[in-house]
């Protein structure tokens, strides 16, 4: 193993087939009770043309062990929080935390159906409604809602409720004109196509070379008249503070429109500052970055949204009220938490039933846990990480912004790239060394870009390995540049031809002969 | 250093035309693919499709980037190079042959005149890398 | 740390913010909790949920199925559920290969020919298919059975308010509780969907054929919704059928109540529509030394790329749920979805069989049905159902005055394999006592 690397080495990696591929007709993995009612034919009850046609052909039949063995071999080909730091910029990867997967678990939470009545699922509304006041606290915003299941569904959530509010406030015929949505150039991919979902059009801000929302460009855009809303991260992509937000918010509502946060990146703001205080009308949260709920390989997620007084109106229904009751007889609650559908200015509903109830329980869990105190120090120490990392990275990386990152911060490649290497061939060398990569090419106004969020979850020893990591692959890249290049070495595959998979997208498995090239068998 | 063929036109979203009679031969540049990447599809429009010049007629997607693709002149889809749909890779190992995108029935033959010769179009692309 | 990077606070790691933005006080949220009184905190509100431990025949939605014990085992490994989306294939394969194989389960669940890495839910996945049904075909309006959830319905009507799209409700057939072909009359050349859900709202199961051939007609898609997952082990598959897109809530497949939440939307429609699809796509794909591995691909038409241009604005969905729902399908295999779904649909007919004996309750529709029907009685449903309840400890059922005011004798039951024959025993002798 080489010298540089001390964090990790090599360990027994299966090569584990698709579970198609080791089914066998008659195995089974399961068990259930016989029937105990009496069978009748099934032609009596279904018509046989509505009757499956095809016996599930090619669904595998395997045994319990065959599944658990499938599964825990590919397991270990997957990198994890539980491994080690995720340094990816804009996802907050902390630690997803024990106690919280066993609040979920309680069976009074979990084998609740989300039409049991009202009466019978008092429990289930407290959470939410304690959640919601929490959220609000946080924010300084008094509207919540948490019905969306992932911050983009809770970004379209806001715009809608901008767009709902302008077309109420001006009339159809005058809002109709207001249709544009101001975006920075620094913006994640989500926020454009969320206005497009609502209606809008897009113009995009210039950010200045200080890497802030340029306001004079923004004053420009205003001036048109035809400014529905501006939709900005605070800090921004780059891991900057806006600190002209409150200038930034006059002038969008003196032109008439409203600002949405996107608040992806609340780990530098929870007890620290809130964005309702700064002009903000409406924002939406990512439960599974910020609130510490699971990843889970792509979600799920929980993307509340919460908005001024003014905006409460057109939250999505139902919303969780609580209702006094008599306080006579003293052994009934003082007040029962009931839904409420009375909002005729409502968008609507954006999902079935409540949202993505048990990462609500996870998230309430980590508040809990954490209290007041708790919040404020997991700020301090997700900051003073990310600082410390740009301090030790200064050296050897190019940090396009010199101004002093809050949770996150940016550097390019623009120093390795004259050896002919790039931030995709750091990144694939950071694995070898035992890390998962920062965020890459991102956001697009950095070339090259290299964001990196350590989060509050890292101790100081992780960090200074991730830093002579990446300090020892910036001398790799001056004196041995074919080691990065062709990273990753130690993993189960190198890089994939993915112009070859998206030229001839082959997305599922299918029981003929299998390309002559696999190699694993 | 990109190719850039002597005997084309050239536009500044690095498209090319070839005229043959009153038909123009349309793809993307040298310059162009190399920026782009290993191409994995090509959006192209039907035969008999009508565009105006500087229209967007379709787009040519990488792994990672989807750019559209502008057509220099006006006129009708004569023809489209259906054989993209299966070796898209062609745009990117012969971009001014096999990896033509479309033939246009030019609605007004003077268009062609206000396109970049091939040393205007090498000064262009050097401009816009600096 | 503090001294090393040059910083001489903590307060001062804050300066770029604003002095008059800093919070003075601290937040007004509770002080800390320790882990046994967290976990007193939650045992003590949960048991508020009285309903969590009764006999249920609940569904509308929401389904009560069995869950193999190594469901839970398997997705609460740290390698799945700590794990980022799968954006570094080299150390992703454990999560990319499960994608991998969750798209070959939905494909052949509903006899399509590609389906996405997973939507919110099947509301939002409905919701979804009308817009990419507007986008390949160039038309905007659709037309929807009113036999569909409601709540779906809302969600779609949601998620076109702005997008330039019409969407119409047509009406069902009160005898046979299903959508009849006749019911599209307003299906033209500028209609861009049809869209049904079967099992529909009622438990009644549609004629898929013969909508699909009704809108093909008109150059229209045939959108497919599905509340209850298991049917597919015994229903004909939608794709068979000639549903264009099929969008179903995969719940039943191994996740938990919860509360409604989280659950999984599945996605599914035809090859040549691989590029409007929304969502992420997971794909083979093969190293330099030949290997194969898994990577998302397509990635062309998302967010990220295309912004405002892109399918949709999904970016994370339902990861862990879908490797729930492909632990489940894998566990309970070919012959497992088929008994689950053979036991649903036995029990929940004798349900009716026996309920339809009893005087003053009668079943209004004459469609076939999987494993969800509606009963009607003679008085109020409601108050029924909760005499039911609190006399029983029995949830017989979903009052659909709920959803619908005019509609207040009438309850859905629905009948799991988790419905025992004393469950069901104990409902019929309820309703038959309560009249």
């Amino acid at each position: 193993m080489e010298p540089n690397i001390t964090k990790v080495t090599t360990h027994i990696s299966h090569n584990e087939q698709l579970i198609f591929e080791r089914s066998q007709p008659g195995r089974a993995g399961f068990s259930l009770p016989s029937l105990d009612v009496n069978e009748i034919p099934l032609d009596e009850i279904i018509p046989h043309e509505f009757q499956r046609e095809d016996d599930l052909a090619g669904m595998p039949e395997v045994s319990e062990v065959d599944v658990v063995r499938h599964f825990t071999r590919m397991s270990s080909w997957n990198y994890s929080i539980d491994q080690g730091m995720y340094p990816l910029g804009s996802c907050t990867m902390k630690y997803n935390s024990r106690l919280n997967e066993k609040v979920a678990r309680i069976a009074g939470f979990a084998n609740l159906h989300p039409l049991a009545s009202e009466a019978e699922s008092q429990g289930a509304l407290q959470v939410i409604y304690e959640l919601q006041k929490h959220l609000a606290e946080i924010t300084g915003l008094p509207g919540v809602s948490l019905q969306p299941a992932a911050g983009a569904h809770g970004e379209m959530t806001g715009i809608l409720i901008i767009r709902a509010f302008i077309d109420a406030r001006d009339g159809k015929e005058a809002s109709a004109s207001r249709r544009v949505m101001l975006i920075p150039d620094s913006a994640h991919g989500t926020n454009p196509a969320s206005a497009h979902l609502s209606g809008f059009s897009v113009k995009t801000i210039r950010s200045t070379t200080e890497g802030l929302t340029d306001l004079d460009h923004l004053r420009e855009l205003c001036a048109h008249g035809e400014v529905a809303g501006l939709m900005l991260t605070n800090p921004n992509t780059l891991g900057l503070f806006e600190r002209n937000i409150k200038e930034i918010c006059r002038i969008v509502h003196d032109a008439g429109g409203l600002v949405y946060m996107d608040g992806a990146n609340m780990n530098a703001l929870v007890g620290i500052a809130r964005p309702g205080d700064m002009g903000v009308d409406v924002i939406h949260l990512n439960l599974h970055k910020t609130f510490s709920t699971p990843h889970g390989g792509g979600g799920p997620g929980s993307g509340p949204c919460c908005c001024t007084k003014e905006l409460e109106p057109f939250l999505p229904v139902p919303r969780i009220m609580a209702r006094t009751v008599d306080a006579d007889d003293e052994h009934r609650l003082k007040s029962m938490l009931r839904l409420d559908f009375d909002y005729p200015q409502s968008i609507g509903r954006v999902k079935a039933f409540f949202g993505n109830y048990g990462m609500m329980l996870r998230a309430l869990a980590y508040i809990l846990t954490h209290g007041y105190d708790g919040l404020r120090e997991a700020t301090e120490a997700a900051v003073l990480n990310a600082r410390y990392i740009a301090h030790g990275l200064v050296e050897d990386y190019d940090k396009p912004f010199a101004a002093p990152p809050m949770h996150e911060v940016v550097f390019t490649d623009k120093r390795q790239a004259r050896k002919g290497v790039h931030t995709l061939d750091i990144a694939k060398r950071l694995i070898d060394y035992g890390f998962h990569p920062p965020t890459i090419y991102f956001p697009l106004i950095v070339s090259g870009a290299m964001l990196i969020e350590p989060t509050e979850s890292v101790g100081r020893q992780e960090l200074d390995q991730f830093i002579e990591a990446m300090q020892s692959i910036a001398r790799e890249a001056v004196v041995n540049p074919e080691l990065v290049l062709n990273a990753p070495h130690t993993t189960r595959i190198g890089r994939l031809d993915e112009a070859a998979a998206a030229r001839k997208p082959v997305l599922r498995w299918k029981p003929v002969a299998p390309r002559a090239a696999t190699g694993d068998r | 250093m990109a190719n850039v063929p002597e005997n084309l036109h050239y536009s500044k979203d690095h498209e090319w035309v070839r005229v043959e009679g009153d038909t123009a031969v349309i793809g993307i540049t040298d310059h162009a693919q190399d920026q782009l990447g290993d191409v994995v599809y090509v959006e192209l429009p039907k035969e008999g499709d009508e565009f105006a010049a500087n229209e967007s007629f379709g787009s040519v997607e990488s792994v990672k980037a989807v750019s559209e693709v502008f057509t220099p002149v006006s006129g009708k889809v004569a023809e489209v190079n259906q054989s993209l749909n299966d070796e898209p890779e062609k745009v990117n190992q012969d971009p001014y042959g096999d990896g033509w995108m479309i033939k246009i029935k030019m609605s007004s033959s003077g268009e062609v005149d206000s396109l970049l010769t091939a040393a205007e179009y090498e000064d262009f692309t050097k401009a816009e890398n600096e | 740390m503090l001294r090393e990077i040059g910083v001489a606070s903590i307060e001062n790691l804050f300066d770029s913010i604003p002095e008059d933005l800093r919070l003075l006080k601290r937040l007004n949220v509770p002080a800390a909790l320790s882990e046994i009184e967290l976990l007193k905190r939650f045992g003590d509100v949960s048991a508020l949920n009285t309903a969590a431990s009764r006999a249920s025949f609940l569904g509308a939605g929401a389904y009560s199925h069995y869950v193999p014990t190594v469901v839970d085992h398997l997705i609460s490994r740290s390698e799945f559920f700590t794990a980022y989306t799968p954006y570094q294939p080299e150390i992703s394969q454990g999560t990319l290969q499960s994608i991998f194989e969750f798209q070959t389960l939905v494909c052949q669940l509903t006899g399509m020919e590609i389906a996405n890495a997973s939507m919110y839910d099947g509301s939002t996945a409905l919701a979804e298919a009308v817009l990419m049904a507007e986008r390949v075909t160039k038309r905007s309006k659709v037309i929807a059975s009113s036999a569909i959830h409601p709540q779906y319905l809302e969600v779609a009507h949601t998620y076109v308010q702005h997008a330039g799209i019409e969407l119409q409700h047509s009406p069902y057939c009160t005898d046979s509780g299903t959508t009849l072909t006749e019911s599209f009359a307003a299906l033209d050349d500028q209609t861009a969907a049809v869209v049904v859900q079967s099992p529909n709202f009622f438990g009644c199961v549609e004629d898929l054929q013969a909508l699909s051939e009704k809108a093909h007609a008109s150059g229209a898609l045939l959108i497919v919704s599905i509340t209850e997952a298991m049917s597919l082990g015994l229903l004909r598959s939608p794709g068979s059928c000639g549903a264009d897109i099929v969008v179903a809530e995969g719940q039943s497949f191994g996740v938990p109540l919860s509360f409604g939440g989280p659950y999984v939307g599945l996605f599914a429609t035809r090859d040549k529509y691989a590029r409007q699809i929304p969502g992420r796509l997971v794909g083979e794909a093969y190293d330099k030394q030949g290997r194969r591995g898994f990577v998302l691909t397509l990635a062309t038409r998302e967010q990220h790329i295309r912004r405002e241009k892109a399918t949709s604005n999904i970016c994370t969905n339902e990861g862990l749920i879908a490797l729930a729902a492909t632990v489940y399908l894998e566990t309970m295999g070919r012959r497992g979805v088929q008994q689950v779904a053979h036991q649903c649909t036995q029990k929940a007919h004798y349900t009716a069989h026996e309920i339809a004996k009893l005087e003053g309750f009668w079943l209004p529709f004459s469609a076939p049905f999987f494993n969800e029907f509606v009963v009607r009685a003679s008085t109020e449903a409601a108050p029924l159902l909760e005499k039911l309840a609190n006399e029983r400890g029995i949830d017989g059922g979903m009052a659909l005055s709920r959803f619908d005011s005019n509609r207040p004798n009438e309850f859905l039951v629905c009948v799991t394999e988790t419905n025992t024959r004393e469950q069901i025993d104990a409902l019929v002798e309820g309703l038959r006592s309560s009249v």
